[in-house]
């Protein structure tokens, strides 16, 4: 099959963008819930949200801002053709994906450690409202972490493809659409981050 | 109106294209059309097995007390022929199949925006399915919660909803990217002279449906890892005892599910404008409000779902609104019948298969649809809510409406793709044994639904039993004429009279190319210099 040999970026960039209002209706649907259930359970979910890892939260939303940061740096990089140097910000960015990560096990330890978790004895003894709070909170959350596993998988795709020279200042879509997808997800977290950890 | 110009394929027809040949020369082609003719064979499949099923169901509806099966089989039955016809069949089947075949065609491109995310888009799908039916064979055995997955039984029952639930997941999101290939492809892949006006109305029709499949599958999605998460992980997050509100999993589902509808029935009405200007010889009367109805259906369409919930217990000024809204959508609904129904005043009109399914389309969608008014006015609901009245009503709309309109794509333009075609007499009598068997099947359950017979039992006090043993002869009769017409189509297809570029004289641009279309569509770049059902400039008697 012969493949047009023209490639149309203005078409890829906009299936991209496409999918993106697809990945922001997935997480309307948490978001949905959390505002139903806020407005049922103001006081427990107050106290629920007094007990979350501000540190944590606040760290990881560092990271991931450093994170945006670093991938618009390499798609500028690329576009000057620095080759190097946009490999080097790529792995900067998968590098904070995976810290992000990290931390988010070490909360989540300490969380389970703690009781808290999906269908825990602590939170079926407590208030249900504080149930919901964490179930939320961890099927959110969790949606997300796949996401930033995701991201992260693609990013380092298009670091290969840099590095293979495949990706390069005369044709740098697929940079172009990771970086969409991966501010994205850093989007998503600046929701969560003052929704869970944050506004109560 | 056949010309009976000889079948010589072109050495460029799509068929003999590929250096492979087999079966990997389909299964892991990127060209939409053998996509598309992928896809037809998969959504057949699963209909003729959901169809095989809805049989068992009305045989089991024949006398009451047990006939054929028990309650617990008769929920599975239900459950697998709901979820086969919905998520295997009619959601995918008209984007997967003939949104592929024909709207690259009809605007101009040599394909779609991303072929190869077109063949993922299919795996997916096979994959989906496969699981699905696996899951109707492990763990506990076929989920018995009715295509709805309600909560808080979809969280209890001990049968294999799990996997069946994932199945349909992987599904939704091979819909999300066709969705998100179509959109890409209608903007970016028009031919020269190929404006907004000119786009052929199934073109616009594929163009709404892809936004809904965007934007609503996801909803669908989180649904049902919602669903998995409650089984699994006990999240709770439906269930009261642990402060969840089972009320939120049906929000959630009918906010995907409402707009489903319009996956099925948008690109129905879309084939049927296709259709009955070139079967009528006319102009399509009011192409820019067609157009914009599909649009405004769409739009509209997404505030509605409510009205799947006025007994679950909204608040009263919830089922109002959603009352009110649902009448509003009403309104493009109406807005389209009336301008086929003015395309073909004084119109020259021929009685072919294609023409007779589209004619049937509009009796029988519309009175789905006044059915559906029934069932969107909150008072009147309250009576008919949960009985076969709402059978009758959805198989009215999604079966004569989506399904008829799938049979009269089918006539309309497979012969196109295989250069031969079916024998005329022969669909004319298969469309009437299916319209009547049709009519008896679901409007007996209509007036059983008003008379109080609910939906979903295997068993049902005597009194409904003459009625329903009418239905059950009506789906008799009704599936011999479904028979009838798949043998007489695909055997013509395969072994039928030829046929020549044009056979129906239509205008758009999938009838100027060759029979069958050559592998890259156009022989060379068109450009197109006429409306879609302007015979005249298209040079059409
Ligand atoms: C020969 C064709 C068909 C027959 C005989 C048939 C029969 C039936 C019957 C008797 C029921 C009601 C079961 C009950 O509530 O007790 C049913 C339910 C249903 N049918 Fe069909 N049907 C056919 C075709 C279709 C088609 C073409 C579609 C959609 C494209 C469809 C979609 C559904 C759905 C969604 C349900 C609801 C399942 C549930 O309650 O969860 N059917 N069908
Ligand atoms: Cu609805």
């Amino acid at each position: 099959m012969t493949q047009p040999t023209h490639k149309d970026y203005a078409g890829a960039k906009l299936g991209m963008w496409l999918f993106l209002f697809s990945e922001m209706l997935l997480f309307g649907g948490l978001f949905l819930l959390y505002g139903v259930y806020l407005a049922r359970y103001p006081q427990e979910f107050t106290t629920a949200s007094r007990h979350m890892h501000l540190f944590f939260g606040t760290l990881n939303t560092a990271i991931l801002i450093t994170s945006s940061m670093l991938v618009a740096m390499a798609l500028t990089a690329i576009q000057r053709n620095q080759r190097r140097l946009t490999l080097w910000l790529l792995g900067g960015t998968i590098f904070c994906a995976a810290v992000f990560m990290f931390n988010k096990y070490l909360e989540w330890s300490d969380e389970f450690g703690r009781g808290i978790y999906p269908n825990s004895p602590k939170l079926a003894a407590g208030p249900p409202g504080e149930s919901v709070f964490y179930g939320l909170y961890y099927l959110t959350v969790g949606l997300h972490g796949l996401h930033v596993l995701v991201g992260g998988t693609v990013l380092t795709v298009v670091a290969v493809r840099v590095w293979r020279g495949d990706v390069h200042a005369g044709d740098y879509i697929w940079l172009e659409n990771g970086a969409l997808y991966w501010h994205l997800v850093d989007l998503f977290w600046i929701f969560i981050f003052p929704l869970y950890y944050l506004v109560l | 109106m056949t010309s009976a110009a000889q079948f010589s394929p072109a050495t460029s027809s799509f068929w003999n294209d590929t250096g492979k040949s087999g079966i990997t020369s389909w299964v892991f082609s990127t060209d939409h059309k053998r996509i598309g003719l992928l896809y037809l064979y998969s959504v057949l499949t699963f209909f003729l097995i959901a169809v095989s099923l809805g049989a068992l169901l009305r045989i089991e509806l024949m006398a009451p007390g047990r006939t054929i099966m028990g309650p617990q089989t008769y929920n599975a039955v239900f459950t697998v022929h709901g979820v086969l016809m919905i998520f295997l069949f009619i959601i995918p089947g008209f984007p997967g199949a003939f949104g592929n075949l024909i709207m690259p065609i009809q605007i101009g491109a040599r394909d779609v925006a991303f072929p190869r995310l077109n063949l993922f888009s299919w795996w997916l799908y096979i994959a989906g399915a496969a699981i699905i039916v696996t899951s109707l064979f492990t763990g506990g055995g076929p989920p018995d919660t009715g295509w709805t997955f309600y909560v808080p039984f979809s969280e209890r029952t001990g049968t294999n909803v799990s996997l069946a639930v994932f199945g349909v997941f992987i599904v939704g999101f091979s819909s999300i990217l066709t969705g998100v290939n179509f959109v890409t492809t209608i903007h970016r892949l028009r031919a020269e002279g190929m404006r907004w006006g000119r786009l052929p109305l199934f073109v616009w029709s594929v163009y709404a449906t892809a936004w809904v499949q965007i934007l609503a599958t996801p909803i669908l999605g989180i649904t049902l890892v919602l669903i998995l998460a409650e089984r699994v992980l006990g999240t709770g997050l439906f269930d009261p005892t642990k402060g969840g509100d089972p009320l939120m999993y049906q929000h959630l589902f009918w906010i995907y599910s409402h707009p489903a509808v319009y996956i099925m029935i948008l690109p129905g009405m879309g084939v049927i404008s296709d259709i009955i200007p070139v079967f009528a010889r006319k102009p399509i009367f009011g192409y820019k409000m067609i157009a914009f109805s599909s649009l405004a259906i769409a739009g509209a369409g997404s505030l509605v779902w409510g009205h799947h919930m006025f007994t679950s217990g909204m608040s009263d000024n919830a089922v109002l609104i959603f009352s009110f809204l649902t009448f509003v959508v009403a309104i493009p609904s109406a807005i389209k019948v009336f301008n086929w129904v003015s395309t073909l005043y004084r119109g020259s009109i021929s009685l072919e298969a294609p023409m007779l399914f589209a004619l049937s389309f509009i009796l029988l969608f519309s009175i789905g649809g006044l059915a559906g008014l029934i069932l969107g006015a909150a008072a009147t609901d309250i009576h008919v809510h949960d009985t076969q009245f709402v059978v009758g009503h959805f198989h009215y709309v999604i079966f004569g409406g989506a399904g008829f309109a799938f049979f009269g794509a089918m006539h309309y333009w497979l012969p196109k793709f295989y250069g031969r075609r079916y024998h005329e007499r022969t669909a004319v009598i298969a469309w009437a044994l299916l319209f009547v068997g049709f009519n008896i099947t679901y409007f007996s359950m209509m007036v059983l639904g008003m008379e109080g017979m609910p939906r979903r039992y295997y068993d049902y006090l005597p009194e409904f039993a003459p009625l329903n043993l009418v239905s059950t002869i009506g789906s008799w009769i009704m599936i011999s004429g479904l028979i009838l017409m798949m043998v007489n189509l695909f055997r013509g297809l395969f072994r039928g009279e030829a046929i020549g570029q044009n056979p129906w004289g239509g205008a758009t641009l999938e009838w100027s190319v060759p029979t069958p279309p050559p592998t890259e569509n156009f022989i060379e770049e068109p450009v197109v210099t006429h409306g879609p059902y302007d015979f005249k400039g298209a040079g059409i008697p």
